[in-house]
Order: C-alpha cells, then sequence, then structure tokens
C-alpha cells in the first residue's frame, strides 16, 4: 500500500516537472511558434539566478517565485528585441539563432560561475510515509505546476491580455487593424514566455545540482512535451506530460532511471509518428 | 559540354587539394591537420544533406559517433582495421536509413524532423554514457560508459596488421579521403539524383506531381550523409585512439551545424572549409583561458543568422568571380546541366 | 463509345466536420475536354487534389484506364502519366526554368532525351527568352506557363489544370487556348475555372460543383443558360 502511494507522489511528481519544464516553452513555442532552442539555458538561468540570490540572504521562495522569473523574464525580452523579432516567420532561422544563443549562455555562464556543481538544499523537509522516505518537496513541484496550469488558464481565457495575446498569435494583421501592435504583443508574449522558463528553472533548483550545461537535460524533453501536447496549449500540455511523466516512472521503477529517461524519448519519437500534430489534434480538440 | 566543364572542374579540384595538402603542414602541424580534414568531411557530411537536400538534421553527430564507436568496437573484435573501417560507413548508413524511412515516410515537416533527429542524439548520448558497467559488452570490447573505449587497433594497411598508418600518412589518407568524398558528392549532385533532390529541397510538392517518389529519394541523400559522417567517425577514431559519448553530444551537432551555416549552405566547398576554419579557430581559442569556445561559437552562430546567412562561401565566389571575370571572355552559352544551382558550389 | 480513362465513384473528402466533396460520380472520356466550374468552396479544388494524391478520399473509389488508383499517393498517380498544375502555381524558384522542365522530363526519359524534350517544351512554349532564369521572379502569368511547361515535358494522358488562367492577360489567355487544344490531342484534359470566357472559349462539357456535390451536367451553353447554375453563381454573387 506504502508503496503505491509512493509510486503514485513519484508520478505525479515527474508529471509536475514536466508540465514546469514544459510551460515557457508552450507559450514561446506553442503560442508563438518560435523555436527557441535557449529554452534550457532560460531555466538554467532562473537557477543561477535563485542560488545567487540564495546566497546574498534572500528567502529562497521569494527568490525561486519573483526574483528569478523577473531576471529570466527581463532577459527574454532582451533577447527578443536583440534577436528573435528579426527572425519571425523564419523558423530555421529562429532555431539556428537561439541555438547560437544557448551556447553563448553556457559560455558565458561558465566563465562567471565555473564549470563545477552548485546547488542549494531543498527547503521543506522530507517525511516517511511507511518504510520509505518521501522526498516533501516533490508535493511543493506538483502544487506549483498545478497551479501554473490553473493560471495559465485563467489569464488565457478570461484576460483581456490573453484574448489579445492569443488573437495576435492568429491573426497579427487582424490584431493591428483592431489598434493592438503585434510588435509590442509578441514582445511582451516573449517575455512572459522567458519568465515561466526561468521560474520552471529556478523551483527545479534544489532538486539538481546546478552546472552551466544543465539546460541541455531539459530541451529535449520540453519540446517533446510541447510538440506531442498538439495545437491545444494547456489541455496538450497537461496531457503529453501525464502521458510522458507516467511512462518514463513506470520505466524507472522497473529498470533504472536511465532506462527511464530512454523510454520516454522513445515514446516521444513513436507517439510523434503516429499522432504528428500532437494528442489534442485528434482528442480535446476544442481545449485551450 | 557537360563533360569538358566536368574535366575542367575535376583538374581544379586536384590541383587546389594538392597545393591545400602540400602546403599547409607548413604552418600547422600535421597532427592538427588531421583532425581538420576530418571535421572538414563531417562538414561535407552535413552540407550534402541539408544544403542540397533540404533536410536539416539536428544528429549528424549522431552517424558521426556510431562510425566511431562502430570502428572502436569492430577493432578490438576483429583486430585488422580494412573491414571496421567499411563496418563503420555501412552501420551508420543503414542505421539512417531506418531513421530516415520512417521520417520521411512518416512526411514530418522540417521543424519535427529537426527535433526528431535532435532527440535521438540525446538518447545515443544518454546509452552511451550509462553502459560503465562490465554487462555492456559487446564481443570483447567493454563499452566504458563515460570514459569511452581506448586501446583499439588503429588504421593499419591493409592485410597487414602491424604496419599502421599514422602520423604524416595518417593525414595523407585522410585527405586522399576528403577528396574522394568530394569528388563523389560533387558527381553525385551533377547526376540526375542530385538534380532531382535539389529539385525536392525546392518544392516538394512539386516534385511528387512530376511524379518522384519523395520519402525514397530523401531517405538515400540522408543515407548518403550518414554514410560520409560515418567515415569520419572512423578516421577520427583513429586520430584520437578513443572514442567517448562525447561524440555523440549535442554540442558537436551544433557544431556541425555551425561548419554549415557559416562556410555556405548549397555549396560543397563551403561546409568544409567552415569546419576547418572553425575548428582551428576553436583550437586557437582552446589556448586561451580568458573566452569560452561556446561563447564564440554561439556569437558566431547568431552573428551569421542574423547578418550572413548565405555563409562565406558565397561571398568568396563572387569576390573571385569579380576578379577573374574583368578580361571578358567569350563562352558559348550553356545547354544544359545544373549550373545555376550550383553555380555557388563552383567556389 | 470512346473509352472512360478517369471514374470516381461516391467520392467524399471530409475535412472533421466539413464535407468538402460528397459522393462525387465523374467520367471522362479519353480525348475528351471537361471544365469543372462553381463558386468558391465548391469543392473542386479539392476533388482535385484527391484525383492527384496531394488528398487521401474519406470514402469512394478512383479509376484510371480501368484501374483502381485510391489513396496512391502522389508521385505514383503522377508517375502513370498523369500531368497536374495546381492552383498556385508550383514551381522550383532555387532552379532555372530550363532545369524545372528538365525535371518534369526526366522523370520519363534518359538525360540526353529528357534534354532534347525540355528545348521542345520551351520552344513549343516560347519560354526561350527566360529559359535560364528563376521562375521565382516572373510575373503569375509566366509562371503558370512554366507550369504548364513542366506538364507538357511529362507527356501526360490526363492532364488536371487547376485555375489554369488565374493572373493571365488577354494575350496569355489566347495562348492557354492553343495549349489546351494541344493537348486534348494527346490527352484527356480537366480544367478548373472561373474565367467564363475562357470556359466558352473551349469548353464542350461542363460539370458544375455546388457544396461539393455535382449539380448538373452539359454542354456549356445549355447549363451557363440554366436556371440552377445561375442562381448558384448569382446568390454566390448577391
Amino acid at each position: 500500500m506504502d508503496f503505491i502511494l509512493v509510486i503514485v507522489v513519484e508520478v505525479l511528481y515527474a508529471i509536475g516537472a514536466l508540465v514546469l519544464i514544459s510551460a515557457g516553452l508552450a507559450v514561446i513555442f506553442g503560442m508563438m511558434r518560435v523555436i527557441n532552442l535557449a529554452h534550457g539555458e532560460f531555466m538554467m538561468l532562473g537557477g543561477y539566478a535563485t542560488i545567487t540570490a540564495v546566497d546574498l540572504g534572500v528567502n529562497v521562495f521569494l527568490a525561486m517565485l519573483v526574483l528569478a522569473p523577473a531576471v529570466v523574464g527581463v532577459l527574454g525580452l532582451v533577447v527578443e528585441r536583440l534577436v528573435i523579432r528579426h527572425l519571425y516567420g523564419r523558423l530555421i532561422d529562429t532555431m539556428l539563432a537561439t541555438w547560437g544563443l544557448s551556447l553563448l549562455f553556457v559560455g558565458i555562464v561558465t566563465m562567471v560561475f565555473g564549470n563545477t556543481t552548485t546547488g542549494i538544499s531543498t527547503p521543506i523537509p522530507g517525511f516517511a510515509l511507511g518504510d520509505y522516505q518521501v522526498n516533501g518537496y516533490n508535493f511543493f513541484i506538483v502544487l506549483v505546476a498545478a497551479a501554473l496550469l490553473f493560471l495559465m488558464l485563467a489569464v488565457l481565457r478570461s484576460t483581456r491580455s490573453g484574448l489579445i495575446a492569443r488573437g495576435t498569435m492568429q491573426h497579427a494583421d487582424m490584431a493591428a487593424s483592431l489598434g493592438y501592435n503585434p510588435d509590442r504583443i509578441y514582445m511582451l508574449t516573449f517575455a512572459c514566455g522567458s519568465a515561466l522558463s526561468g521560474l520552471a528553472g529556478a523551483v527545479l533548483a534544489p532538486l539538481v545540482g546546478l552546472v552551466p550545461t544543465s539546460g541541455g537535460a531539459y530541451i529535449a524533453k520540453a519540446f517533446i512535451t510541447v510538440i506531442a501536447g498538439g495545437p491545444a496549449l494547456i489541455a496538450g500540455l497537461a496531457s503529453s506530460a501525464g502521458v510522458f511523466g507516467l511512462i518514463n516512472q513506470i520505466f524507472s521503477f522497473a529498470v533504472s532511471p536511465v532506462v527511464g529517461e530512454v523510454a520516454l524519448l522513445v515514446a516521444a519519437v513513436v507517439l510523434l509518428r503516429l499522432l504528428p500534430r500532437g494528442i489534442t489534434d485528434r482528442l480535446f480538440r476544442e481545449s485551450l | 559540354m557537360r563533360e569538358a566543364g566536368w574535366s575542367r572542374e575535376l583538374t581544379g579540384t586536384l590541383v587546389a587539394a594538392a597545393c591545400a595538402v602540400g602546403v599547409l603542414p607548413m604552418l600547422v602541424s600535421t597532427y592538427t591537420l588531421t583532425v581538420l580534414v576530418i571535421y572538414g568531411m563531417l562538414g561535407l557530411s552535413l552540407g550534402l544533406v541539408w544544403g542540397f537536400g533540404g533536410i536539416l538534421c539536428f544528429g549528424q553527430a549522431a552517424f558521426f559517433g556510431l562510425g566511431a564507436y562502430t570502428y572502436a568496437i569492430a577493432a578490438i573484435n576483429i583486430g585488422e582495421s580494412t573491414v571496421p573501417m567499411l563496418l563503420a560507413v555501412a552501420i551508420p548508413a543503414g542505421f539512417a536509413a531506418l531513421l530516415g524511412a520512417m521520417l520521411f515516410y512518416g512526411r514530418l515537416t522540417d521543424v519535427y524532423l529537426g527535433v526528431i533527429t535532435l532527440v535521438v542524439t540525446l538518447i545515443l548520448h544518454r546509452f552511451m554514457n550509462a553502459t560503465a558497467g562490465s554487462d555492456y559488452v559487446i564481443g570483447n570490447a567493454r563499452l566504458g560508459g563515460f570514459n569511452g573505449i581506448p586501446g583499439f587497433q588503429t588504421l593499419n594497411v591493409p592485410g597487414h596488421p602491424a604496419s599502421y598508418v599514422w602520423g604524416d600518412s595518417l593525414y595523407y589518407f585522410c585527405a586522399a579521403c576528403l577528396l574522394l568524398v568530394y569528388l563523389l558528392v560533387s558527381a553525385l549532385l551533377r547526376s540526375s539524383f542530385g538534380r532531382i533532390a535539389v529539385g525536392i529541397r525546392e518544392n516538394e510538392t512539386r516534385a511528387a506531381l512530376m511524379g518522384y517518389d519523395v520519402p525514397a529519394r530523401k531517405t538515400v541523400m540522408f543515407t548518403a550523409g550518414a554514410a560520409i559522417a560515418g567515415l569520419a567517425g572512423a578516421l577520427f577514431a583513429n586520430w584520437a585512439e578513443i572514442v567517448t559519448p562525447r561524440l555523440f553530444s549535442l554540442g558537436q551537432s551544433a557544431d556541425i551545424i555551425i561548419w554549415c551555416i557559416v562556410g555556405g549552405l548549397g555549396t560543397r566547398i563551403g561546409p568544409v572549409l567552415g569546419a576547418a576554419g572553425l575548428s582551428y579557430l576553436k583550437f586557437l581559442l582552446g589556448q586561451q583561458g580568458l573566452i569560452h569556445n561556446s561563447v564564440v561559437s554561439g556569437a558566431i552562430l547568431v552573428l551569421f543568422v542574423l547578418f550572413l546567412p548565405g555563409g562565406i562561401a558565397p561571398v568568396l565566389a563572387n569576390a573571385w568571380r569579380s576578379v577573374t571575370q574583368r578580361r571578358p571572355r567569350r563562352r558559348s552559352p550553356r545547354r544544359r546541366g545544373p549550373r545555376s544551382s550550383l553555380a555557388s558550389g563552383d567556389a | 463509345m470512346p473509352e472512360t480513362v478517369l471514374e470516381t465513384q461516391g467520392l467524399t473528402m471530409r475535412f472533421g466536420g466539413v464535407l468538402a466533396v460528397a459522393q462525387v460520380d465523374f467520367r471522362l472520356a479519353s480525348h475528351e475536354l471537361r471544365c469543372l466550374i462553381g463558386p468558391n468552396g465548391a469543392g473542386k479544388s479539392t476533388f482535385f487534389k484527391c484525383i492527384t494524391g496531394l488528398l487521401q478520399p474519406t470514402e469512394g473509389q478512383i479509376f484510371m484506364r480501368g484501374r483502381e488508383t485510391t489513396r496512391w499517393p502522389a508521385h505514383q498517380v503522377a508517375s502513370r502519366g498523369v500531368g497536374t498544375k495546381t492552383q498556385v502555381p508550383s514551381v522550383m524558384d532555387g532552379l532555372s526554368v530550363f532545369e524545372n522542365i528538365w525535371l518534369a522530363a526526366r522523370r520519363f526519359l534518359p538525360p540526353q532525351a529528357a534534354t532534347r524534350k525540355a528545348d521542345e517544351t520551351i520552344t513549343r512554349l516560347a519560354l526561350g527568352p527566360i529559359a535560364r532564369g528563376s521562375p521565382g521572379r516572373l510575373a503569375h502569368g509566366e509562371r503558370q506557363h512554366v507550369e504548364l511547361g513542366m506538364v507538357m515535358a511529362g507527356d501526360p494522358w490526363l492532364v488536371l489544370l487547376d485555375e489554369p488562367a488565374a493572373g493571365m492577360t488577354g494575350g496569355d489567355v489566347e495562348r492557354l487556348t492553343e495549349i489546351v487544344e494541344e493537348f486534348t490531342r494527346t490527352a484527356a484534359v480537366v480544367v478548373v475555372e472561373h474565367d467564363m470566357q475562357f470556359i466558352r472559349s473551349i469548353a464542350r462539357i461542363v460539370t458544375v460543383f455546388h457544396r461539393g456535390a455535382v449539380l448538373l451536367e452539359g454542354h456549356v451553353d445549355a447549363v451557363l443558360a440554366d436556371p440552377a447554375v445561375r442562381s448558384v453563381y448569382l446568390g454566390q454573387a448577391a
């Protein structure tokens, strides 16, 4: 019984982590069709921002939930102005330029922080569940992921800015003719997506030893989750994170964590082969 | 006319290559040159697939690494280098044929193709890193996980396992291989197959409506690129005398793409020069500790995409043309040949 | 009774809940010239794409020269000798006009013969002056001619032309009329067109599409005088 509970917690955690990892990319790639290969580095920077702030004596939750998203959001703004905005509509070029950015960030962070592993301890203690030790922080991840999904849903569905952003992504000309400046909306949407990536990197930072190349561990998972999710932003994110999180944990438990990772990637390739337009192209079509 | 153009180009290539191979060792050590030549071949492999086939493969490093590992594992088990060299070409090619068929018959678009090739590279990278235990053995070869596989039989004269090809000879051997591959690629692009491949790059729907089997042809192109990358991988294994999972890394894949962008897509010589030039730059930068390598690669990639997306080769070609064509030359009008599409490849 | 070269039975294409082509039975005799007309969104282009293999029909069957070709991929249909001109001119901008046409000929001929064929086609269509340049910079009407050249170079026995007159000026349309007449000497031709003047100048039998189905089929004068057809078009205009 305890064992099953532990597995359920682990699966939920895996799903929550995937949601976090992919949320920023879902906005930047899912909504804006910008292939941001520097997504992992945005997360890595969120992690470093948190650790630096904590070292300077800032409260850890403040650093994770406010500071890191703000820092990375501003960085996203700068990147959008300097690079991305020149490349809208040129998918491949965006892909290449953001890959360049990713290398650039890795290099800069290595020069500043050194090529060593840093980290902070988890701010929530673990507890025992029967014979098993459970990481209390996992619950926090699940909580943040769920809150994030609801927040995104609420913003996109119910607020004016969410509506304007969705409209602009579909018909920039139409939005412009209604008096909204698409350039500005693209800029702000990109910044929001970056901030989400920063948040994810920050929240996950206590669980991993952070190195400048940490971003590489996230990028593939983020992309396959978003792509496999398909056209519906939030339903897609939730459903594909659900599928992949489950597969990952089942194989991790049954064999080993490495096999779990490989199983996730293999499942993604197979899923994309079967449903090239993603899960929500067939299911939950009308949702958001 | 076409044959005359081909033989002139052939002579030109051979003369230029002979000069370069002969002169460069006076400037740079042959040990460094060997790896530059190998990277040149790796650049050419993606230059073919991406620049002419229009297939953006983010995982060209996968075939490079697969070639290197195949060579190392086969060399340990066989002990003589001829068969391992052949296997190192055949196995990446076979893997690419399977993967390519799955991707192209699935009609995945550019973006998905890029992401899937990236993911496959990651899988191989993860897997190779995780093979540290003594369970992971192929024949007599231990995969060795993060530490890779050292101590395999290196290149020897076919049939004489004791006469090794190394040092200067390895350099000349690699240079000859690159030249041969370059000429094969040139011939392929001049053939109907090459011209149809360029047609597919330009407009897949039209190519299909003309009756060309687009997925099959793309698979063949992808396979050819992987075979070249596999050969480069085998040569790299011989040069480094060790293979490690780093060969499969995303950084390696990124490098190959950067070489092509900087050198010039849609040209043959561009990716070769881009690979050799940038790798040499990296080598020089590696000798100072001030600026991290990634910063330079990253900045180069961003700047080229933004400001010079065509790469250097077309610029050089134009400069060359403006120098050589100052005196007007009368030429009979060309009647056939894919000159317009390959013109930039004459650089 | 001439041989039937193209036949569809109950051809249906659904996009989600939208019925784009509904139960179309269509027959075309060899060397026939048939025009498909109908208001925008009537399903003509979708019907075309099902035949050429660019779309896979939801239901129904397609036969070409007695052989079923339903769900064949586009290249296989084309390889049987079906030449298609798409609605938006589909040419290869990175290649020269000559190479575009050469590639079309090369599918069915060895290299040398393909070169002769391409030269011949270029002469026939008077594309000589633009043959060495890229079609990318040409006007819409000229691109249409390049694409017609690509169809012609494949020596098809079935020619499908989707809005060939679009973007053409008066003189171009006259040339187009001649080209279509020339096609009918060796092939059966189906033309989708909006240009009524062009239709009148070439058509004998006309099939009218409306809401995905065949509304009427008959001689061009009778069809254009038909009150139902007029109301479909006028209703669309109003």
